[in-house]
């Protein structure tokens, strides 16, 4: 698949922004006054730079207001509604937090849950696709979720459980590009079924419709860069889950140290999702013959 | 709205003739020409006199070799749009309601001033069967001609959808595959029809029919058209002695 770079943006940094909001959510840290502008600030900036992000990649944005109708079967439409109650729910308790020097839990609970329910919604957009197999599987909404839960619990200075969940993170993202390498395979389409014509014998491409390229070639049939992606593998998990730790366990915690942290995992999460796009590869490409 | 419909009343179609499709690329040509001019926004090309001219089609033909265990390889050239699935996995995800299926007949359409063109509906579908257009920022699909089969304006011949109207070999046929006694649905029956990709659970309304298998080859390979010339005389032996070295 196209790795866009406005639907990487958007969930790497809706997703850290998220996380962290549902860590403030749960009262993990209770900021006040000036301090609770500058966290809040920061957990609305990222999730509402994310989704503005996410909105760059439309034909038509300015009718982006007509996705937050069908959330009975729309996994997209569900995050739309959920992020925007999120980012509703939590104003109460930012107000509390800023202006009136107490921490609001009573809304912030049910935001907190709401915003891990966003991150949720997202990670199904990809994770309901039967036609894109290595999204297609309970490692994509577990992944998100590991992400968005340890960005979360580094900002909000809980390195212990910060340290823990980068390990969770690491070992799921390494069973998660070694397990969706056999993906396509197991789910059995192949140029035989896509076409039928399996019952004569072996199917290759003979001739493209056309001489130029498509749409579909270019969303769906991304080759370029997955030369590097055994490297951009290790980088992902090193700076994401690996670095993350040592700076962490080492480190005093003090703000640069977990800034530190944060901008490594970041770069990490920015190779990760990249691969994430990069290597899925959609059915449509049987066509073609080509993945 | 986005929820499939239970049933519906028919499940038109097309049924696509892989033994007599000549690969003309002449319902592409029609099947652009007509949803150009009518329903919807112009199917749009895009550098289209430059070195790297693309354009949106709803109706592609691709052509695969085919080699069985024994014998010569047949090529098949195979016409593929939207299949107008049962089970329509585009319809269900669209976040706006603009993609739906047809509870009369099946159909299933883009309502393009609801589109906001995420392209989540051409990700979810298995065949390729959507574009997103380039100049209008919407999603195109096969809409089975629904301007044309219903449209009393034109002649009956003509209620058929563009593609199946144009094909000079007969290739192609539109019916009610929900209905057993339809000629698409016999057809079907007799040729032994199959869908595409079922594993992915689409349940698509449109069927191929197979390509006949190939003829038993020549037993002997074809001998060259020019007998090679044999010299004689003095440069033939001129001819031998020097294949020596």
């Amino acid at each position: 698949m196209h790795p866009a770079s406005s639907v990487i943006v958007f969930t790497v940094l809706s997703g850290l922004g998220l996380g962290f909001l549902a860590f403030l959510g749960i009262g993990a840290i209770t900021p006040i006054g000036l301090h609770a502008f500058i966290l809040y600030g920061l957990g609305y900036g990222l999730t509402v730079i994310g989704l503005l992000a996410s909105t760059f990649h439309l034909g038509n944005p300015q009718r982006a207001w007509r996705a937050f109708s069908q959330w009975r079967t729309s996994w997209l439409s569900r995050e739309g509604v959920a992020s925007v109650l999120t980012l509703l729910l939590m104003a109460p308790a930012a107000i509390g937090a800023v202006f009136f020097n107490f921490p609001v839990e009573t809304f912030g609970f049910p935001a907190a849950l709401l915003a891990i329910l966003t991150v949720f919604a997202t990670s199904m957009i990809y994770a309901q696709l039967k036609t894109v197999p290595r999204w297609n599987h309970w490692t994509t909404p577990a992944l998100f979720l590991t992400f968005a839960l340890t960005g979360g619990a580094m900002l909000s200075a809980h390195t212990k459980l910060a340290v823990v969940l980068c390990g969770v993170l690491g070992l799921l993202e390494i069973f998660s590009f070694l397990q969706g390498d056999g993906r396509f395979a197991a789910r059995g389409s192949t140029m035989e079924t896509a076409t039928g014509l399996g019952k004569i014998g072996k199917v290759r491409m003979f001739e493209p419709p056309h001489t130029g390229s498509n749409y579909l070639m270019r969303e769906m049939i991304h080759k370029v860069g997955r030369k590097h992606s055994q490297r951009l593998r290790v980088i992902a998990v090193v700076f994401s889950a690996l670095l993350p730790a040592i700076v962490l366990l080492v480190l005093p915690v003090t703000f640069a140290a977990i800034g530190l942290a944060v901008v490594l995992h970041l770069i990490g999460a920015f190779a990760a999702r990249w691969l994430f796009f990069a290597e899925a590869e959609h059915v449509v490409g049987l066509y073609y013959g080509a993945r | 709205m986005t929820e499939l419909p239970v049933s519906t009343k028919k499940k038109l179609g097309l049924v696509i003739d892989l033994d007599i499709c000549v690969g003309c690329h002449a319902c592409v040509t029609s099947c652009k020409g007509w949803n150009t001019e009518n329903y919807g926004v112009p199917l749009s090309d895009m550098d289209a006199y430059g070195s790297d001219p693309s354009g949106t089609f709803l109706n592609r033909v691709h052509s695969f070799e085919v080699q069985p265990e024994k014998g010569a390889a047949q090529i098949v050239h195979f016409p593929k749009s939207c299949l107008h699935c049962e089970d329509a996995p585009c319809v269900t995800v669209c976040p706006t309601g603009a993609s739906y299926k047809r509870e009369d007949d099946g159909i299933v359409l883009v309502n393009e001033n609801a589109c906001i063109g995420c392209g989540l509906c051409a990700w979810a579908c298995p065949y390729g069967a959507r574009e997103l257009d380039q100049a209008a920022g919407v999603m195109k699909k096969c809409t089975l001609c629904v301007d044309r089969i219903y449209n009393e304006n034109l002649p009956e011949v003509d209620r058929l959808p563009a593609c199946v109207r144009t094909c000079p070999a007969g290739a192609r046929h539109f019916g009610d595959l929900g209905d057993p006694e339809s000629a698409v649905s016999q057809l079907v029956e007799a040729r032994g029809g199959f869908e595409l990709m079922p594993e992915l659970g689409t349940k698509p309304v449109n069927r191929y029919l197979p390509p006949r298998l190939k003829d038993k080859p020549a037993a002997q390979p074809l001998t060259s058209l020019i007998e090679e010339e044999q010299a004689t005389g003095f440069a033939g032996w001129l001819d031998r002695l020097l294949e020596k070295f």
